[in-house]
């Protein structure tokens, strides 16, 4: 990105202030400089879109991992006042809605995975339906994916799939209220059918990792992560229903905007007022492809923890958090003084609550939010706490991955895939897929430094650095 | 047959697909084929089941996004994958075809396209030739 023109607020945090008779709200870029010159120019662009679009509250803003998206730039995050016109954007909140990361602990170290990491591989290569076109297990009816739709993980785990104490870590207590499955499309639902419990595709991965630093040790504990713990992160979402309801509404939205009185400095930017008809229509749908989301992640947690059962019979994996990264959710925030209702579009970016927010479950009040920045293959993520900054600074909103550095086309020109898997072999990291392309396109070396991100996100006063892990086993999509 | 090629240009996340054909018809085609070819080698697809469909849409743009998300649709909604593609337009209404066969263990796996966006969108004709391209999302 060029920063010509950027004000420099402090060395993690920049504004881009109007040009001349230009009328927008403030826009405000988190991240070092080295993050930011790494950006491509239509974060910018798009970013700046985004402040131009009604109701908006405060800045349009983008978190240290901001990438090129569509309408909104992926790690961006704008908060709407219904009551002042603001809508709600289904290019704001992406094509699979709710995608995001399910963490679990497990019981055992390194020492155990060692031996049987090779087996681990296998086994959830086998287990885990992933890629494009595999199937799960589970057919629905259309009846019964109405009920998904309307119970989200505890549906999932009414069904047997999982454990009743894994919904207090899941956002929304594991069922997302507001969802109406009469505005999800017939071609969503069919989408759907074969589609529950599996992975997908692209950047969506199950990884076994372990615990290779603590940088917090009394949130680390609070998060029951120590030193050489194996952990387990399951990063997918709303599988084909959300990509069709995306489908849909992204452009019954850029056809509506015209005769809802929008004017829409970029079409893709498709939105409605959230007091409309239409924004209601998106929102209802939205909230059923949520649930769709985290009944999927909660389906997969079960199957992860049927392969660990029958490698490590005394295992035991616990749901340390799981939070959405693809959403609009309506929240409660205060700004100059005043509480208000916003409807907070985080689209690539975490959802990061401070230290005592009522929402969070009572092990975590103290510590903050767990923030999930998920990282290249090859790399590793990060396990953040939520902040009390960070809701004066971002609505509570922090990265959410490494963000890509590189094009798919350009990756493709730069690795083979079976090559890279063998690389990464070498380096302790076992991975397993049917797409060759696919790993090729995901080489960590299209990706940020994960590092970085992680760094500008504590430092921007996001979220803090709470444990990074390192991969052992990744299955891709 | 028309004459018509596609080829993929970049995008930070996603991926730009481009087709291109002496008619617009045509264009739209050689886009399908680019869309579905991020998923699988289309040479190896062997062309089974036939999928019909139709829809109405004035605006070319909007036609040509309709006519993507409306393929990986009915791809995804029974498990297909396309590697052949006809379309006609008959007083603004148009009329595709696509054939393909069930995903099978023997075809390497590419990369799913979750749906066809407004990013970089445009139908034109440059050269003497018609262009019809846009971002997929993967």
């Amino acid at each position: 990105m060029n920063l010509e023109g950027l004000e420099r607020i402090d060395p993690y945090c920049w504004s881009i202030p109007p040009g001349p008779g230009e009328e927008r709200a403030p826009v405000i870029l988190y991240g070092s400089r080295p993050l930011l010159e790494t950006m491509d120019d239509k974060v910018r662009e798009q970013i700046t879109n985004v402040a131009r679009l009604p109701g908006l509250v405060g800045a349009a803003m983008t978190m240290p991992d901001a990438h090129w998206g569509y309408g909104f730039p992926i790690g961006g995050v704008a908060a709407f006042d219904p009551e002042q016109g603001g809508i709600i954007s289904a290019g704001g909140v992406g094509f699979d809605i709710s995608c995001g990361i399910r963490c679990l602990r497990t019981n055992l170290n390194l020492a155990d995975l060692a031996p049987d990491a090779e087996r681990m591989a296998s086994s959830l290569f086998y287990t885990i339906p992933a890629g494009v076109g595999e199937e799960g297990q589970i057919k629905l009816t259309s009846g019964q994916l109405d009920e998904v739709l309307l119970g989200g993980a505890e549906w999932a785990v009414g069904r047997g799939f999982g454990l009743k104490e894994d919904l207090e870590y899941v956002e929304e207590r594991g069922r997302m209220g507001g969802a109406l499955p009469g505005n999800v499309s017939e071609y969503a639902k069919k989408r759907q059918r074969g589609e529950m419990g599996t992975l997908g595709s692209g950047n969506h991965y199950l990884e076994v990792q372990v615990v290779d630093r603590i940088y917090d040790a009394a949130a680390a504990r609070a998060f029951g992560l120590a030193e050489g713990q194996i952990v387990v992160s399951i990063h997918c979402g709303s599988r084909g229903l959300g990509h069709q309801i995306g489908t849909d509404y992204l452009l019954s939205l850029a056809k509506a905007a015209g005769r809802l009185g929008i004017r829409l400095p970029d079409r893709e930017l498709a939105c409605a007022p959230i007091n409309s008809p239409e924004g209601q229509e998106y929102i209802g749908a939205m909230n059923a492809a949520v649930n769709c989301a985290l009944a999927n992640r909660q389906i997969l947690t079960h199957l992860a923890r049927e392969v660990f059962s029958r490698i490590f019979p005394d295992s035991r994996l616990t749901t340390l958090f799981d939070v959405s990264h693809n959403t609009c959710k309506a929240e409660k925030h205060t700004v100059n003084g005043k509480e208000m209702l916003l409807y907070i579009h985080r689209k690539g970016a975490t959802r990061a609550f401070g230290p005592g927010h009522p929402s969070l479950p009572e092990r975590y009040r103290e510590a903050g939010q767990p923030v999930i920045i998920g990282g290249s293959m090859g790399t590793g993520s990060y396990v953040l706490a939520g902040t009390r900054e960070s809701e004066d600074k971002a609505y509570s909103s922090a990265s959410h991955g490494a963000g890509r550095a590189m094009s798919r086309k350009q990756a493709l020109k730069h690795w083979r895939g079976r090559e890279l898997i063998d690389e990464l072999k070498g380096k302790g990291i076992l991975i397993r897929t049917k797409s060759m392309r696919g790993a090729a396109e995901e080489a960590p070396g299209a990706y940020k430094d994960v590092d970085l991100v992680a760094e500008a996100t504590e430092k921007a006063g996001l979220a803090r650095r709470v444990a990074f892990l390192r991969p052992k086993v990744c299955i891709k999509g | 047959m028309t004459d018509q090629s596609y080829s993929y240009f970049d995008h930070d996340a996603d991926i730009g697909v481009s087709g291109r054909g002496d008619t617009l018809e045509a264009a739209f085609e050689a886009a399908a084929a680019a869309t579905f070819a991020v998923m699988a080698d289309l040479s190896q697809v062997r062309e089974e089941r036939t999928v019909r469909l139709e829809f109405e849409e004035a605006d070319p743009e909007f036609a040509l996004v309709t006519w993507l998300n409306r393929l990986l649709a009915e791809a995804h909604g029974e498990g297909l994958v396309f590697c052949r593609f006809r379309l006609t337009r008959q007083d603004g209404r148009w009329l595709g075809e696509a054939r393909g066969e069930p995903w099978r263990a023997e075809l390497e796996r590419g990369v799913e396209v979750k749906g066809a966006t407004l990013t970089m969108l445009s139908v034109r004709r440059t050269g003497g030739r018609w262009e019809a391209r846009c971002v997929v999302d993967v």
